[in-house]
């Protein structure tokens, strides 16, 4: 069991993490103190073209080290501590962020690195495989992680969250059941543009996760739910499928609803995205929420043994594991909305406020 | 010299013990057995069975067939001083060659004491934190479909998803040619696999032509002898199969006797009645692996492209063959482990070449994988397959589906008494000797056999909704589903999973 909270401002208007915290603080039964996170998009204005690389390491060698690995693949325009207030938590790893750009010209990249997104993907997750005891959680653009081993509102002051201002923010509370509770497998899990929130436990993970290996993605964290990260990124970026199609892939119509289609193109059409992404199909129980530079979408599993609702009022969507949640984010909602199962929510932002940049 | 049947070598290790308090002496028993192990003798008033006490095999047809229960087949073993390396195996061996001064023959699948992986490995289940599923009240699908896939939807071709075979569950009936078994009983796992939505292999016998109604549903073959090949056998099947190896005898081919040539045989086979039909150890025009995309390409070139699947047993290089096979066009692979069955095989290579399949199966998908090939073709595993929990075991270390064939015939009524060879199987299974074969009726091996998938399937079913999964491909190649008990970690870092209590 875990609490989800998502809010996204239509209108791309920045706030800081209160509302988000309290909605998941609300939840807090939904965790039991091993795990919190959120992650907030448009933070960090005036570096929107540059990668935001946040590191986590166990010790100061381990540090200086990754700094080593990140200046030899990187240019890093700057790169300074994540502010921490660590009175109340005091074991805890080390952070790092970095604002870099790939140092290497397209045609001195290994084969797979051609885009600039491939390569910060590959160079992390190489990163995160060489040096032990050292993670690149989070590496989009304008955009960051924050998450840890402790109650929401415990991660919210060690990452003093009330100091950043974003216009689309996730948040999580953990009782982690199947993996250990450490700073690394708390949610969100990010990769590039997207970061994601799970409630749920994923029994196909071993086979998505050797699935997204074939395609150069290690699952180090040691937790289900950063494969869906992964997937999604794969599924979405390098594979050029819409939010619907993706969503598709991870909760697809049953073989029987796809026998009864009488349109043979739609029929051939799930049939083909059925047979060629079985492995990246998500089983067991799962709510997820997705953000991104464009949005953010919710999902469930095709039994909705996870719950999921959301909301909305003037300019604002938003997402939760429980209504109440919704209502202690925003009193004014004006609809609120259960998805059906396997049913995605897609909240996107307005075409004027997507163009202007933060 | 009467003692002469006891010389070393051919002393049989079972005989049918009769109770002649019961016994009626109707004689049932000596016209059932067609080893002639029982002969009638009369006693007084009427005649009593007796035990040859020569070439019983325990195939139990005399037990089970019996009308008033009056047989018991027992173990007659050869009192022997203990030894650690001359045991009673090992004592035959040599006397049985001894004798002979040729290859000792045998059928069935291996029957050494190397360890079964299948046992070794237990599920995991759902406890608390992921609910498991009830297939009885929720959807539970085990579609599985066969074939080349695309990497990525873009690159998916316009209706790509006809050229797939879908399979309603990861189930196939194992390549048994006709002239091997019977045609009774190809014809019952036609009807079945028609029926139910599966595969059947003709193996290499050719098609009798009372097969060509289920031909959407086979897999016909092309092997070294070529059979039965002409172009309308290469328009008829659902897909291909050209067959490198068995399991049961890799590296070597394959000799039916010209005394099991009969006439409906010679007819398919296309050779002359009473010859022997040889199928030489390699295929003639494959010496290479540019000799096999050649044969893969013609056969789709005759066939209307259709998938080509190829068959080799379970070597130590399986991995790398695979993968050679793979590109060079192969839609599917058949891996036959070493415990696969056979009609007829040197008993020196069915038990010492070739390797278990969970082993050469978990290396082969991760091979491909490793490659970036893996969507290219499917894996059918196969060789001894048991149960619902082997399949469900092969399917979550990696294969697509997975091929039976010895579970098909004991479903049938065969007994393992591993005399596949003989040409004389009391249950009318592996034999064409009209006399004999009309034994298996085959609507009742139909019964039989659906009775066999149906009850699989459930099981299949139970397995994936204890494991909170309600679709086979989440299962498939899913090893942390699996765990090993007792093995080293060589055995599990090949089998790709974690050690019970990891």
């Amino acid at each position: 069991m875990c609490g989800i909270v998502g809010l996204i401002s239509s209108k791309k208007i920045k706030e800081n993490g209160e509302r988000i915290k309290n909605g998941i603080y609300l939840m807090n039964d939904r965790g039991n103190g091993l795990g919190a996170g959120y992650a907030a998009y448009g933070i960090y204005p005036g570096y929107e073209d540059l990668y935001a690389l946040q590191i986590m390491a166990t010790d100061d060698d381990l540090m200086n080290e990754t700094g080593k690995f990140i200046n030899t693949w990187f240019e890093v325009i700057q790169e300074q501590p994540i502010p921490v207030w660590n009175k109340k938590i005091k074991d805890h790893p080390s952070f790092r962020l970095y604002f870099v750009k790939p140092s290497l010209p397209v045609e001195k990249r290994l084969p797979g690195e051609d885009s600039d997104d491939n390569y910060v993907a590959s160079r992390c997750m190489q990163l995160n495989k060489t040096i032990k005891g050292a993670y690149t959680y989070s590496n989009g653009k304008n955009m960051g992680v924050f998450k840890g081993v402790g109650t929401p509102m415990d991660i919210y002051e060690f990452f003093r969250l009330d100091q950043y201002e974003g216009y689309s923010w996730l948040g999580h509370n953990r009782f982690p059941t199947n993996t250990p509770g450490w700073w690394g497998g708390a949610h969100p899990f990010n990769m590039l543009e997207w970061s994601i929130v799970h409630n749920g436990e994923i029994s196909s993970y071993g086979i998505n996760r050797r699935y997204l290996e074939s395609f150069g993605y290690y699952c180090l964290l040691q937790t289900d739910s950063e494969a869906i990260a992964y997937l999604i990124d794969l599924l979405i970026r390098r594979h050029g499928l819409s939010i619907e199609e993706a969503t598709t892939v991870l909760a697809p119509p049953y073989w029987s609803t796809i026998e009864r289609i009488a349109d043979p193109e739609k029929k051939d059409y799930l049939t083909t995205l059925r047979t060629t992404y079985e492995q990246a199909m998500l089983n067991g129980p799962f709510a997820v929420l997705i953000a991104f530079d464009g949005g953010m979408f919710s999902l469930t599993d095709n039994t909705k043994l996870r719950p999921m609702t959301s909301a909305t009022s003037e300019g604002y969507t938003y997402f939760a594991s429980e209504i109440a949640s919704l209502y202690e984010m925003d009193h004014n909602l004006q609809e609120v909305v259960t998805p059906r199962a396997g049913e995605p929510i897609i909240a996107l932002f307005d075409r004027e406020a997507a163009q202007v940049k933060q | 010299m009467e003692n002469q049947i006891n010389k070393p070598g051919q002393h049989a290790v079972f005989q049918p013990a009769f109770d002649l308090e019961i016994c009626d002496g109707c004689g049932e028993c000596a016209v059932q057995c067609t080893f002639n192990e029982i002969r009638m003798e009369p006693r007084g008033e009427k005649k009593i069975p007796v035990a040859n006490r020569k070439s019983c095999g325990a195939c139990h047809r005399c037990e089970v067939t019996c009308p008033r229960d009056a047989i018991v087949i027992k173990e007659k073993p050869l009192v022997l001083r203990q030894h650690g390396v001359w045991d009673a195996n090992a004592l035959k061996r040599v006397h049985q060659q001894a004798s002979f001064g040729a290859v000792t023959l045998t059928g069935f699948g291996a029957d050494t004491e190397l360890p079964v992986y299948w046992d070794r490995m237990v599920f995991n289940a759902c406890q608390v934190t992921n609910p498991s599923i009830d297939p009885q009240r929720e959807p539970m699908e085990t579609i599985t479909t066969l074939g080349r896939k695309p990497d990525s939807l873009k690159n998916s071709p316009k209706n790509g998803s006809s050229s797939l075979i879908k399979l309603s569950m990861p189930l196939v009936f194992a390549p048994m040619s006709y002239g091997s078994i019977s045609l009774n009983l190809q014809k019952a796992l036609a009807r079945v696999a028609s029926e139910k939505g599966l595969l059947w292999y003709s193996g290499e016998g050719g098609l009798h032509e009372e097969l060509y109604p289920y031909t959407d549903y086979s897999i016909l073959q092309v092997a070294s002898g070529r059979f039965g090949v002409t172009p309308s056998y290469l328009q008829k099947a659902r897909a291909y199969q050209i067959k490198i190896g068995q399991g049961a005898k890799p590296g070597i081919g394959g000799h039916l006797p010209g005394e099991k040539v009969l006439p409906g045989i010679s007819e398919t086979r296309m050779i002359p009645e009473g010859s022997d039909a040889i199928s030489p150890a390699p295929q003639h025009d494959i010496y290479s692996i540019e000799d096999l995309r050649l044969l893969i390409y013609a056969i789709k070139e005759a066939s209307g492209y259709k998938p080509v699947c190829v068959k080799i047993a379970a070597v130590h290089n399986a991995p790398a063959i695979a993968s050679g096979i793979v590109r060079a066009g192969a839609d599917m692979v058949y891996l036959d482990g070493f415990r696969g069955g056979s009609g007829a095989t040197p008993s020196v290579v069915r038990d010492n070449v070739g390797l278990p399949a969970e082993l050469a199966l978990a290396a082969v998908d991760q091979r491909l994988r490793d490659e970036g090939i893996r969507h290219l073709a499917s894996i059918i595993a196969a060789g001894g397959f048991r149960s619902s929990a082997d399949i469900m075991k092969a399917i979550a270390l990696g294969a697509d589906t997975v091929a039976i064939g010895s579970a098909a015939l004991v479903a049938c009524g065969c007994h393992g008494c591993q005399r596949c060879h003989s040409g004389k199987c009391p249950w009318g299974i592996t034999t064409n000797d009209p006399a004999i074969s009309q034994r298996l009726d085959p609507d009742w091996a139909y019964q039989r056999l659906t009775n066999l998938v149906e009850g699989w399937h459930h099981e299949m079913k139970e397995i994936m909704g204890l494991n909170g999964i309600y679709d086979i491909g989440s299962f498939r190649g899913n090893r942390l589903i699996l765990r090993g008990v007792g093995l080293s970690e060589k055995e599990l870092s090949v089998l790709g999973i974690k050690h019970a209590g990891e």
